[in-house]
């Protein structure tokens, strides 16, 4: 079988960037959210916040890369948001225990207005 | 005269000074006290042997010169005439004679009379030793025939009168003897707690010997498990009290295993005995497990395996008479053979029988059965099963194989979520379950079947009145758990840990239980949820929005 692959768009809303991410998140969303994380730090954001809305299927290698983003970002001091979980992956988010570095948002504005707030 | 025998050890008996007073072998009744003389041994290579089957009537001994130590002692016994006693061309007696009482010489007409008497005499002599053979033959042959029957009575008597009525399973068992009674044996022994234990095994040599230890074994074995239950602490139980009263030569190989029907537990102990096959969903496997045969010596220790039997699982106990019988060119039925049958056909008392009628189409209908042939079989019925408390009937709602490629988790995911969706269990533990049959499916096409495209991940859904469990196959086989390491988001971003690792961690939180098991070929991961909430849930609502 195959998966469909991860696609994603970088927007700016001010000084937070957005990744919305459409697809799976798992092995083969590698190359797709490199390529997304490195557009997306280019420009020096306050934040980064990646928007799951569109996000279908996450498995432990989707998670393992998310881990990999937080570790790209705490590298580089930019905090990373997230909004449009489904309440089953914002528990795994939970349990995994993301959610500890990765504010989670019900949406888009309050993602944003949260970076803001925490940039000032 | 000294009569022939078979194995041509001859004896002189009598020694006559008259033709009509000679004496007939061992049987012959002496003249008189003081014309017995020494028993004379002619040995096979005797030369006399061959003189007397080739002379043409009476030999006088004394003029005949020959090295033969038969020809001397017959000289020293005094003995002047040897007449040989020939039946149909074969030499079976002699009848030799002292000097005549007259101190004459034998005449022509005396030699003629003894010819005369020789030629009617052999043939008598030789309906009387035939009689004779074949009455030494029929006492021995009966005497056989009781030892045997004793060893059957023995076995027999020490085989379970009955099998257990168990829910949910199917047990058979078959004691085939030899003619000459080989050593096989099992057992069928209720423990504490439900639980039963399943023996088989196989005295070395035949007969009553091989019963009596049969019956030993059986005894303390037993003994030892109702006090011990663990099949391998059990084996070497068996093994220290059998030790030292073991005949030499001798021993004994046994499988113990300890079944727990309401959960399909097999725990099991080998003491050399020929591994058993059970049949799963992904074919038919050797239950492995180590040990020495019993008797040998002393301080053993027995590994100790465990399978888990899965609705539609069952189980072949065998002994060696089946896999070594031989067809009429003398090529074995073998264990490969064994192996495919049990994959083939249905278990329970159908596999012994189909099992039986490939072994006649393999030695020929007319054949002697060569060694004891024992089968017993465990099968769990695929219709009714039971939950780990074992109270709880659980039915087998599908199972399916996913090809071990990447990505085929979801196949699995979708199928068993459009399974288990009508089941009434909560959407977001419905969620959870996907997330944990995506994740363990996964697990198995990867480190358990390599992402090889020739071995598939079967997955089995099965529910009763409160839970659903789904077992997911790999042929990984051991060890049980793959991710020992707990992960830890913290280590991970500080790089002490790799990012992956998440599978199991996941599918523990995930589900309400995951038991892992492993015989050494297939590795199954079974998840359980309950339908019904717990009442005390992880903080989750009832999040039925999901995606």
């Amino acid at each position: 079988m195959t998966t469909s692959e991860l696609s994603t768009t970088v927007r700016r809303r001010d000084r937070v960037a957005v990744i919305d991410l459409v697809g799976g998140v798992n092995a083969r969303a590698e190359h797709s959210l490199d390529t997304a994380w490195a557009e997306a730090v280019r420009e020096l954001p306050d934040a980064v916040v990646l928007n799951f809305r569109d996000a279908g299927y996450i498995n432990s290698t989707g998670i393992a890369l998310i881990v990999g983003l937080l570790a790209k970002a705490r590298a580089r001091g930019v905090p990373i948001r997230a909004y449009g979980l489904t309440p089953h992956y914002r528990e795994i988010f939970e349990i995994t225990r993301l959610a500890d570095f990765l504010a989670i948002n019900p949406d888009e504005d309050s993602a944003v207005r949260g970076a803001e707030r925490s940039s000032t | 005269m000294s009569a022939l025998t078979g194995s041509f050890r001859r004896r002189f008996l009598g020694r006559t000074t008259e033709v009509g007073r000679s004496t007939y072998g061992a049987a012959a009744q002496p003249a008189a006290p003081t014309d017995e003389v020494a028993p004379v041994d002619i040995a096979p290579n005797d030369p006399l042997l061959a003189y007397l089957q080739s002379a043409s009537g009476a030999v006088d001994v004394d003029v005949l010169e020959l090295d033969s130590p038969a020809l001397a002692a017959l000289k020293a016994a005094g003995v002047k005439l040897a007449v040989p006693l020939v039946s149909q061309g074969e030499l079976i007696g002699v009848l030799n004679l002292g000097p005549r009482r007259s101190e004459q010489e034998y005449s022509a007409d005396d030699r003629k009379l003894l010819d005369n008497l020789a030629a009617q005499a052999a043939p008598a002599l030789r309906v009387g030793q035939l009689v004779r053979q074949q009455q030494a033959e029929a006492r021995t042959r009966q005497r056989f025939e009781q030892e045997l029957e004793v060893a059957r009575l023995i076995q027999q008597n020490f085989l379970p009168k009955q099998l257990p009525d168990l829910p949910g399973w199917e047990v058979a068992a078959l004691y085939r003897p030899a003619r000459e009674v080989g050593g096989d044996f099992y057992d069928v022994i209720p423990l504490p707690d439900g639980q039963v234990g399943f023996v088989v095994g196989d005295v070395t040599d035949k007969g009553v010997p091989a019963a009596l230890v049969m019956a030993a074994t059986r005894s303390v074995l037993r003994a030892s498990a109702q006090r011990l239950v663990d099949p391998g602490a059990v084996l070497e139980r068996v093994n220290e009290h059998l030790c030292p009263d073991m005949p030499a030569k001798m021993f004994v190989t046994c499988l113990y295993g300890v079944l727990e029907p309401a959960t399909g537990r097999f725990r099991f102990a080998n003491a050399g005995h020929d591994l058993p096959y059970v049949k799963t969903a992904g074919g038919s496997v050797e239950l492995r497990a180590r040990g020495m045969p019993l008797g040998l010596m002393t301080g053993m220790a027995y590994e100790e395996k465990e399978t888990v039997l899965a609705p539609g699982d069952s189980l072949l106990l065998h002994s060696d008479g089946v896999v070594e019988a031989h067809d009429p060119d003398g090529a074995m039925f073998g264990f490969p053979r064994l192996k495919e049958a049990v994959a083939r056909y249905p278990g329970g008392g159908e596999l012994i029988d189909l099992v039986l009628t490939d072994l006649r189409a393999h030695t020929g209908p007319d054949a002697e059965q060569e060694d004891d042939i024992t089968m017993v079989t465990l099968a769990r019925t695929a219709g009714a099963a039971h939950d780990a408390k074992g109270s709880v009937p659980t039915h087998q709602l599908v199972e399916f194989d996913v090809p071990s490629a990447e990505g085929n988790e979801r196949l699995a995911l979708a199928r068993v979520s459009t399974i288990v969706a009508p089941l009434g269990l909560s959407p977001a533990r419905l969620k959870r379950l996907e997330t944990a049959v995506g994740e363990a499916t996964m697990n198995a096409m990867e480190h358990g079947n390599g992402y090889r495209a020739d071995q598939p991940v079967t997955v089995r859904v099965l529910t009763g009145t409160d839970l659903v469990r789904v077992q997911i196959t790999d042929h990984g086989g051991a060890p049980p758990t793959r991710e020992t390491e707990v992960p830890d988001i913290e280590a991970k971003l500080a790089g002490l840990q790799r990012p992956r690792g998440w599978g199991l961690f996941l599918i523990k939180n995930m589900v309400d239980e995951a038991n892992e098991t492993s015989d050494g070929g297939l590795h199954t991961l079974e998840l359980v949820m309950h339908l019904v909430d717990p009442p005390v849930a992880r903080g989750e609502g009832d999040d039925d929005d999901d995606e």
